[in-house]
């Protein structure tokens, strides 16, 4: 059940751009720079955004409002469920960033690099391989 | 003398069982249950008939002599109470084992009797050897273990009962099963690696790694013989097909050759009887396997004959050990004036394994030889158990007569003699047993030998128990093996020369055990290197080469749907969507961080506009204003990080990067095919102000229908806050 109002293809290419949006953030998250890395998890999260509203059909220039006077919205709103949906994970995504950034930041002053392969504290490089 | 205490629980157990068989003679049966998981059918079930009453009296019996022992044998070692309490957790274990009549009891104990024997073997945990020792038979054993539970699994499925009891009346329909085969290798593979059958014999001599005492139990009639009692208990649910007949014989018997020849090797005569122990277990495995009544009462008075000599042997030689300081018998000699216990208690056992009149040992070997009569190849297992006894002679004949006779070889210690008398009271009632089971053979076949056999065979009749026969077929054999045994006892000596020099070219299969170990350790090495590699990237891989196939997979699985696919945009979406691509390729291409930055705000802030587009202006807002910080936020770290520098193209991250948003894309748009379902959205636009008394329907959602939701929200963020300004204080503190 299409939505009237010519938002199809728009909600199509927003698909193909939620694709593209998030196969950049994965690259970046696995080019092996925690700075690159924090570049990519916003990406990742913008796709993830974008991937919500666009499921949940877009709808031109109609806030989910109820108008006064009316008791519901008497014609086409724009799809109020997704939206109460993203501003909960923009807000939680904004959590994660400023966290993964002070991460980041600790990180590299324990470990003096920012390379995420150098980092070996953990599993050490002679762990495997011998029994 | 609270090292006294630990073997009365065992002989409380003991005195316990010994009144029962009575009614166990008469033909009575004994049925314990608790309910366990009722929902499975699985109970705590115990079943008392002849077979495991007579392993019931043997457990407590030995384990109360063997406990006692230990009492005295390590009197002055800190280490001897929790020897003790493992060797009772293990004694409770092995009763547990043979009075079980529920699959899943019994595979509990089974596999707790590996784990306690692990214990025990260990149990000098500071010697390499020892801890190495334990592992080959806790990995052989429960190996074992593990496709014995399959096979006690796919029994319990076919008879469609977890009792023992149940399947050894179905015994028909077992046979008949398409499964037989794998139920029969399933459970022979657990009988075998258990009671140490060729080829996973070796892991036997290496438990001599074991303190004397619990050589003498696991050894003698406890853990090694469990694999022996399966195959006894499971015969009428499995046995007498050819495959059983034929894998059990030849098994059986080429154990018990190759484990008399071994023997003979030994200097050490602890590991001398370790040998004649996997030779006693071939013979056994060989009788079960022939299954007919003469073989079964073979096997069962082999049964009591062997736990009687071999635990008083096993003892004695540990009070030979205790008196001279040595096992190896090409040191002794002359010790008969100092320590005549030891010697007569030693003497008398070796008799009855030697298998002379009047003992119970030469009973037991009657039997065998008598069993040869309806024998499957009576060739093949008379000649087999005609070397094996012969061989037999030898080895009681070094036990009994090197230590003692001749003239002393080494140094007397400054004190050599009978030990005190809670180390020889085993050993000399186990002898006595020896004498008695001879004695009054009638007496042990009516009350012991007679109900174990019925238990296996499911019939009375069976084999008589008497020292005379009359001149038949058996008892000529029984002198051609004194003959044999007698003279091979006096070139002992070139014998095991040239033995020990052929050893080091024989084949073994232990080095295939070896191999497999170390094939196990470097296949784990190399799969660790890989799944486990210690780098980040690796990992992230890993995740979302995952994450991509999960999403393909829904795709490829879900509900096939394409919507419409036209491009026809307005100039300003075009714009849009410009915007967010050229920042993504900016972010992705250019070497500078802020241009980097600037290209993430470029992402965010489109982000925004399409949600001011489409009506969600509470969105678009929140989003720019979570843009902007972020933007901050990140310049202000890049002050104090460094420039992450050129990043170089990774083809394989790329290739898993593009699969990964082309699984999205393509999950995307089988959504967007889907017709939507509108229902909670109707609902809220329908109760929104009815209910809420609110206008704005995304509002409301958030601080009145999900409130909970928001206020977890809220507190995900305050953590988050909190865990940042810790990680961040946490370096301010350590450079002041």
């Amino acid at each position: 059940m299409p939505l009237p109002g010519g938002t199809t293809e728009m909600e199509i290419v927003l698909a193909i751009l939620v694709g593209l949006l998030a196969a950049s953030g994965a690259y970046m998250m696995m080019a092996g720079r925690l700075i690159a890395y924090l570049f990519g998890l916003i990406m990742i999260s913008n796709a993830a955004n974008i991937a919500i509203f666009a499921a949940g059909r877009l709808t031109y220039a109609e806030p989910p409002l109820v108008p006064d006077g009316e008791y519901t919205p008497m014609t086409e709103v724009a799809n109020a469920l997704p939206q109460a949906l993203i501003l909960t994970a923009i807000v939680i995504g904004f959590g994660l960033l400023s966290f993964a950034l002070a991460l980041v930041f600790r990180t590299y002053f324990e470990l003096g690099t920012t390379r995420m392969d150098d980092m070996r504290e953990a599993e050490p490089r002679n762990m495997g391989g011998n029994s | 003398m609270w090292r006294y205490l630990p073997p009365l629980l065992p002989f409380a157990a003991f005195l316990w069982f010994l009144p029962r068989v009575l009614p166990v003679a008469r033909g009575e049966t004994g049925e314990y249950v608790w309910s366990w998981v009722p929902g499975l059918g699985i109970d705590l079930a115990f079943w008392l008939d002849g077979l495991s009453l007579a392993f019931a009296l043997l457990i407590t019996g030995i384990g109360t002599i063997c406990i006692l022992y230990a009492g005295t044998y390590f009197a002055k070692d800190p280490r001897l109470p929790s020897l003790q309490i493992i060797l009772l957790l293990f004694a409770f274990s092995m009763l547990g084992l043979v009075v079980a009549d529920d699959a899943i009891t019994f595979f509990v104990f089974w596999e707790a009797t590996t784990i306690t024997s692990y214990l025990l073997v260990g149990f000098d945990h500071e010697s390499a050897k020892s801890r190495a020792s334990a592992l080959q038979a806790l990995l052989v054993t429960s190996a074992g273990g593990l496709t014995l539970l399959i096979g006690l699994l796919l029994m319990g499925s076919v008879a469609d009962t977890w009792r023992l009891s149940g399947m050894n009346a179905q015994g028909d329909l077992l046979r008949a099963s398409p499964l037989y085969l794998w139920i029969f290798w399933l459970i022979a593979l657990g009988a075998f690696t258990k009671s140490a059958q060729w080829p996973f014999q070796f892991w036997l001599p290496g438990a001599m790694a074991a303190p004397t005492p619990v050589s003498a139990y696991l050894h003698s009639a406890t853990m090694v013989k469990a694999g022996v009692y399966m195959l006894a208990r499971f015969t009428p649910a499995l046995g007498g097909t050819d495959v059983w007949i034929w894998t059990l014989t030849l098994v059986g018997a080429f154990t018990m050759v190759q484990a008399s020849i071994w023997a003979l090797r030994q200097i050490d005569l602890k590991m001398m009887m370790a040998y004649t122990t996997v030779m006693a277990l071939g013979a056994l495995t060989m009788l079960l396997g022939q299954g007919s009544a003469m073989a079964v009462t073979a096997a069962m008075a082999f049964i009591l004959v062997h736990a009687f000599y071999k635990a008083a042997l096993f003892l004695g030689v540990g009070m030979i050990d205790k008196g001279a300081g040595t096992r190896e018998y090409t040191q002794l000699g002359g010790l008969g004036r100092y320590m005549p216990i030891t010697a007569i208690a030693i003497a008398i056992a070796a008799l009855s394994m030697a298998g002379f009149p009047p003992m119970f040992g030469f009973i037991g070997k009657e039997l065998i030889y008598g069993s040869l009569e309806d024998a499957t190849w009576p060739w093949l297992i008379g000649g087999a158990a005609l070397v094996a006894n012969a061989l037999m002679v030898v080895c009681a004949g070094v036990v009994a007569i090197r230590p003692f006779a001749g003239r002393r070889r080494i140094a007397p210690r400054a004190y050599t003699a009978d030990p005190g008398w809670g180390l020889w009271i085993g050993p000399a009632i186990l002898a006595g047993m020896g004498v008695l089971g001879g004695i009054l053979a009638g007496r042990f076949e009516h009350f012991l030998v007679a109900p174990m056999v019925s238990a296996v065979t499911g019939s009375e009749t069976g084999a008589h128990l008497a020292l005379w026969h009359g001149i038949n077929p058996a008892l000529i054999l029984s002198l051609v093996t004194f003959a044999i045994g007698i003279a091979l006892y006096f070139l002992i000596d070139p014998i095991r020369k040239a033995l020990i020099k052929a050893d080091p070219k024989t084949p073994g299969t232990e080095d295939g055990y070896d191999w497999l170990l170390q094939a196990l350790k470097d296949f784990a090495a190399w799969q660790t290197g890989i799944v486990q590699s210690g780098l980040m990237t690796r990992y992230l891989q890993t995740t979302f080469v995952l994450l991509g196939g999960l999403i393909w997979g829904a795709v490829y699985f879900g509900t096939p749907a394409l919507p419409p696919l036209r491009f026809d945009l307005d100039l300003f979406e075009w714009a849009v969507v410009g915007i967010i691509v050229g920042s993504i390729v900016l972010v992705l291409l250019t070497p500078s961080r802020l241009t980097a930055i600037a290209g993430l705000g470029g992402v965010g802030g489109g982000t925004g506009v399409i949600f001011f587009l489409y009506g969600a202006i509470d969105v678009g807002m929140t989003q720019l204003f979570v843009e902007i910080l972020v933007v901050v936020f990140i310049t202000i770290a890049m002050v104090r990080l460094p420039r992450a520098g050129y990043i170089p193209f990774h083809r394989i991250s790329a290739v898993i990067a593009v699969l990964f948003g082309l699984a999205i894309t393509a999950a995307m748009l089988a959504v967007l095919g889907t017709p939507l379902d509108r229902r909670l959205t109707d609902f809220f636009e329908a109760t929104s102000l009815a209910e809420a008394h609110g206008r704005n329907i995304v509002n409301v959602i958030l601080v009145d229908f999900r409130a909970l939701d928001t206020m977890g929200e809220v507190s995900v963020i305050v953590i988050s806050g909190i865990a940042a300004l810790a990680a961040l204080w946490a370096g301010k503190e350590r450079k002041a």
